[in-house]
């Protein structure tokens, strides 16, 4: 009777380091297909993103009056929008504002999130507490009321959209983050190490923040495709990105809402490229969050 | 038990207040107020300065911030709401139909996503890792990941063309008109609770993987099919718990935060109004329905806490 | 009878048939009574009184419950001409500073006492003199006016400081609504919240967020008006739920304008259900350039901004997307004291040879020594038309080398923008209620005389050519010294630009009747001429 290996030992094979990322990921991929093609996914929208302005067949900001409204063509594969530039280069460029403002937030909310949560659960007691009360404050604010005010405070660019979309992010990632660094806290070799006279960084770095990786990982993969949502739905309201940018939630706007019958494609494809991305990054997060920690309450 | 919730209930008041504090502070570092709004529009010639300032302090913009605040926290603790900065009239008045509104939708919501949720979480996690498990995540996922704003401008045009059919533009109140309430609500209703069963439905599935990983479990399992069932049932009660509270918290989530829905389906709920006042720089109202939806939103969170304490001890000795 | 009166004779039944044909075309014609008109208002009045609000919100709804004293003739598609309205006849005295106006008798308000001309002065002195605490947001278009007077019950007179030629007009206004003079006496406030006037329609409710409804006055002083039974007023914010709205057939008409695109929808899904009225609108964006900052001191640099533009072209396609159409200087065109388009062609930017006005833009910038410029445009965060225009700008721009980056600004924050003069060059707005150069014109005049100039510039000659025209003598003198402020405004010193004027578009269901639009969607709203066929 032949004894199949369980999957895991696929990592313990000896071999260089490059082919067990390798065979990491292919582990990963069978076991987990969803999560491998979310990550294909979001892979080849990052690709996309870094050879826009190879694969762009225009430029994104070539206002052409002579080309307004057209159909998809062999000019335009994917049509114009309104000004007559080419949905298709908008789209590739409109990745990039995607990523970035994805990425952005995501990194950011999520380690200040971890660096709060970690300080909050390893220091305990007032400062905890008053730290806690800080994070419930922002919580109970919609999100996306706090995104709102953010961006009429700081105004309207990139950066500061990244910002407002990162603030209301941080306190629900302290909390997540904050709990599974007290479950280490409450370890009784924690107080040993302290007993010991072991600073507080070590022990933070040794012993509490490998037990939150994985729900940092978790968090920063859903925020992803929360941030990038987040965008189209302040762009569409007109309080994100501005025009003549590309960026996704942009091009759903306006126009694209009154010619949605007369040119069905000028929204229909942002919104298939919003869909889409944001699906990559929730289907690879899912995977991983089943692989590492199923149960974690993320708000 | 009783300290436990006594305390709880006790943390419910910084927290109110910091938000008091927070969304008061933060409106007037905004730039430009309701005067300003109002009147310099470009579409009319415009006022004076003097007229402005006597504007302002017919609104009481010229007090130092703390007096105002002090003023608003006052008017609080007798349950006052204050005047709409904009119209002049009680917030309270404002605020009606428009709660009534997103409450309704929130709970129609959360009772889409409940329905869609906790069937489909259950099935994922009996039948985890086939494709079972997977369409359903697949399903959940998508709901998700589309842009609220964008399915439901797909789902107006599609009743436009396809049906030659609209749902019903203004808001009557279920007891007036019930099918025509429900024939207004149900499709944003449907859209959101896709949206959010996502989430239920992930923790439905986790949960129920986790406990039946007990051992009780697996042994019922050895033990043969209809005790199975027996304790799947059982299974369900200790999984639901989480899950319960997931949806608690994305009720709490849904009564201020459908800005974009609203805007689509063209429905005049709190978002809306959210988006109009911080607009219109109308403080007073801005204020009142930021600290409405945190109340909503601690207070739902107050019960959870409370409920999960008291279905698992170890809770509240924490 | 001699060959000459047969054939006087046959022109004569020629005339008359035609005139017998006109006229039974005319009787087909013949107002239907009954119905109730929806319309979806985007925004909701702040408050119910016309003397303090500036938005169309108040008008919309409100308006069909007042009437003023003069009106703009609402039959007239340039949307010009005062005409009677409570005040029944006026003379004018020769010297021009007397305006005496004899008001109808019989007009009752909605509570059954009578209008007299101590209404019509509390009103007007409410208007030109508030007390403390009152806000008049049109006060200071009533400078002229030196004092109201009611020497007896159906006579109110106005003396004037000098003679203004536009007065009239300003009586006209669709925001002077007669009061009652005994509900002022008692609470100048008391309009902000409640409804109280002599108009064809009575008010019926108003739920917050919802609707307003209005219900026909029966003892409305115009005998056989209204011929609606009624009106209901929804609030919709959303402009695709507007359109949805009267594509569904459940509302009638928008009485503000729909895009193009949102026209040809309805004419597409509804066909000959749909009539559409189109205009030229009081409403136009300008290119605000900061006399402060350098180099837009430099009046090359102003005059190359403005011949980059393709105004020509620019109408063409932005017309299919926005809601912006005509080219036009200081004035609609169409209404009396627009330029006519060829001579209009002749200030800088407006000429037809685009790629003659370009190279002497790029010209004019070389010898500005600011070539390749880069500089941002601020504008304001309103979707249509500021969107397409400023992206159409900007690209105009980009053709003569220029480099411009846009930052959009909301909107309750704008005005705070341009008056602290935080820009460089930024979009600025007028629209107005009626075309009439005393009120279009103002704006530009010096910035130490009139706030609302965002160049902040100073302009002696424009200055004396407003004050000119605004004590011109004849209609053919006015048009002279307009004329002359255009082409200093907008050629030799350029101190603002003009875009595209708005183009107002209503698509309306065809079962309404004996609406007329005209270039401001502030008029013609009192409803009382408007009826439904079957």
């Amino acid at each position: 009777m032949a004894i199949t290996p369980p999957m895991d030992a696929v990592e313990v094979i000896p071999a260089a380091p490059r082919s067990r990322w390798v065979a990491g990921a292919l582990a990963f991929s069978r076991r987990r297909p969803l999560g491998a093609i979310g990550a294909a996914v979001v892979v080849l929208m990052i690709a996309v993103a870094l050879t826009a302005t190879l694969i762009a067949p225009y430029d994104p900001l070539a206002v052409d009056f002579g080309a307004m409204l057209a159909a998809p063509s062999a000019a335009h594969w994917l049509g114009t929008d309104a000004y007559g530039r080419d949905v298709l280069s908008r789209l590739v460029y409109g990745s990039r504002t995607a990523l970035i403002v994805g990425f952005g937030a995501a990194l950011v909310g999520a380690t200040a999130g971890a660096v709060l949560g970690v300080g909050s659960a390893y220091f305990g007691g007032r400062i905890d507490l008053v730290l806690q009360r800080f994070m419930d404050i922002f919580i109970s604010f919609p999100l996306i009321i706090l995104a709102l005010a953010m961006v009429a405070i700081l105004g309207n660019s990139l950066p500061n959209l990244i910002v407002a979309i990162t603030i209301p992010m941080i306190p629900r990632c302290a909390l997540v983050i904050r709990s599974s660094a007290l479950s280490v806290r409450e370890m009784p070799y924690v107080d040993a190490a302290r007993a010991a006279g072991y600073g507080h960084a070590r022990i933070v770095l040794r012993h509490m923040l490998p037990n939150v990786m994985a729900p940092y990982l978790i968090m920063m993969t859903a925020f992803l495709g929360q941030a990038i949502l987040l965008e189209a739905s302040l762009s569409f309201l007109g309080l994100g990105v501005q025009e003549p940018t590309a960026a996704w939630g942009l091009m759903l706007r306006g126009a694209a809402v009154e010619f949605a019958e007369a040119a069905p494609w000028m929204g229909l494809f942002p919104g298939l490229a919003i869909s889409l991305a944001v699906f990559a990054f929730n289907l690879f997060g899912d995977s991983l969050r089943d692989a590492l920690d199923p149960k974690l309450r993320t708000l | 038990m009783s300290r436990y919730i006594v305390k709880r209930f006790l943390l419910m008041i910084p927290t109110l207040l910091g938000v008091a504090a927070l969304i008061f502070l933060l409106l007037r570092v905004i730039p430009g107020d309701v005067v300003e709004a109002k009147f310099m529009t470009g579409e009319g010639q415009g006022l004076s300065s003097a007229v402005m300032a006597a504007e302002r302090a017919k609104l009481g913009l010229d007090k130092p911030v703390w007096q105002q605040f002090a003023i608003w926290v006052w008017g609080l603790l007798h349950l006052d709401l204050g005047l709409s900065m904009w119209t002049g009239s009680p917030i309270t008045e404002e605020i009606k139909l428009r709660f009534a509104l997103s409450l309704q939708l929130a709970l129609m919501a959360t009772l889409v996503a409940t329905v869609l949720a906790i069937p489909l979480g259950i099935v994922a996690a009996l039948k985890q890792d086939t494709w079972v498990d997977y369409a359903v995540r697949v399903f959940s996922i998508a709901g998700l990941a589309m842009p609220s704003f964008w399915l439901g401008i797909l789902m107006i045009l599609a009743f436009l063309i396809v049906f030659r059919w609209l749902p019903p533009m203004v808001y009557t109140p279920f007891w007036v008109n019930p099918w025509q309430n429900l024939a207004q609500l149900i499709w944003p209703a449907l859209a959101v609770g896709y949206r959010y069963s996502a989430v239920a439905t992930r923790m439905t599935r986790s949960s129920m993987l986790e406990v039946l990983r007990e051992d009780y479990i697996r042994t019922a399992r050895a033990k043969g099919l209809w005790l199975k069932l027996i304790l799947v049932r059982h299974a369900l009660k200790n999984a639901m718990l989480p899950v319960v509270t997931v949806i608690g918290l994305e009720f709490a989530f849904l009564l201020g935060g459908l800005v974009v829905t609203e805007q689509v389906f063209n429905l005049n709920g709190l978002g809306l109004l959210f988006v109009q006042a911080i607009a219109r720089r109308d403080y007073t109202l801005t204020q009142a329905l930021v600290l409405l939806v945190a109340f909503v939103f601690i207070f739902t969170n107050f019960v959870m806490d409370v409920m999960y304490a008291w279905l698992d001890p170890r809770i509240r000795y924490r | 009878m001699n060959t000459l009166s047969r054939w006087g004779a046959a022109a004569l039944a020629v005339v008359l048939s035609g005139a017998v044909a006109v006229g039974s075309g005319i009787a087909q014609e013949k107002p239907r009574y009954g119905g109730e008109l929806v319309f979806p208002v985007p925004s909701e009045p702040p408050s119910y009184d016309a003397h303090r609000e500036q938005t169309f919100g108040v008008i919309h709804p409100v308006a069909p419950h007042y009437n003023g004293l003069l009106q703009v003739d609402p039959t007239d598609p340039t949307g010009t001409k005062p005409a009677a309205e409570l005040g029944e006849s006026w003379t004018i005295s020769k010297d021009g500073l007397v305006y005496t106006f004899k008001l109808r008798k019989g007009v009752k308000f909605h509570d059954g006492s009578e209008m007299t001309s101590k209404d019509v002065k509390a009103s007007y002195d409410r208007i030109i003199f508030p007390p403390p605490g009152v806000l008049s947001d049109r006060k200071g278009q009533y400078g002229v006016v030196e004092v109201v007077e009611a020497p007896d019950p159906y006579t109110v007179r106005f003396r004037l400081k000098w003679p203004a030629v536009s007065f009239l007009a300003s009586l006209a206004s669709p925001w002077n609504w007669i009061y009652k003079a005994d509900i002022l006496a008692k609470d100048q406030h008391w309009y902000e919240t409640h409804i109280m006037g002599t108009g064809p329609f009575l008010f019926v409710e108003h739920v917050k967020g919802s609707h307003w409804v209005g219900k026909k006055n029966p003892n409305y002083w115009d005998k056989g008006k209204p011929y609606l039974d009624g009106y209901r007023a929804l609030f919709i914010s959303s402009s695709s739920a507007q359109v949805a709205a009267v594509r569904g057939e459940r509302a009638h008409i928008q009485f503000r304008g729909f895009t193009p695109a949102d026209r040809d929808t309805l004419k597409a899904a509804l066909g000959d259900k749909i009539t559409v009225q189109e205009s030229a609108w009081d409403c136009i964006l300008m290119v605000a350039m900061n006399h402060q900052k350098k180099p837009f001191d430099d009046k090359r640099v102003r005059r190359a901004l403005s011949l980059a533009l393709d105004r020509y072209e620019g109408s063409k396609a932005l017309s299919r997307i926005a809601i912006v159409k005509e080219v036009a200087g200081v004035q609609v065109p169409g209404t009396p004291y627009a330029t006519p388009p060829d001579e209009l062609a002749k200030l800088a930017g407006y000429g037809k040879d685009i790629n003659a006005s370009r190279a002497e833009a790029r010209k004019l910038l070389k010898e500005a020594g600011v070539e390749g410029l880069s500089f941002t445009f601020k504008n304001r965060a309103i979707p249509m038309p500021y969107e397409p225009v400023s992206v159409w700008l900007i690209d105009q721009w980009r053709q003569v080398g220029l480099t411009v980056k846009q930052e959009v600004v909301e909107a309750a924050a704008y005005y705070g923008v341009l008056k602290k003069a935080e820009f460089d060059v930024a979009m600025d707005f007028q629209c107005g209620y009626t075309v009439e150069p005393d009120l279009d014109l103002y704006k530009f005049t010096s910035r130490d005389r009139n706030p609302s100039n965002y160049g902040f510039y100073e302009d002696r000659v424009l200055d004396d050519l407003y004050q000119k025209q605004g004590r011109a003598a004849d209609i053919e003198e006015r048009k002279r010294y307009v004329r002359q402020f255009e082409k200093r405004l907008l050629d030799d010193e350029v101190h603002y630009i003009m875009t595209l004027q708005w183009h107002r578009i209503i698509p309306h269901s065809s079962k309404v009747h004996g609406w007329q639009i005209t270039p401001s969607h502030y008029l013609n709203n009192q409803l009382d001429t408007v009826w439904l066929s079957q």
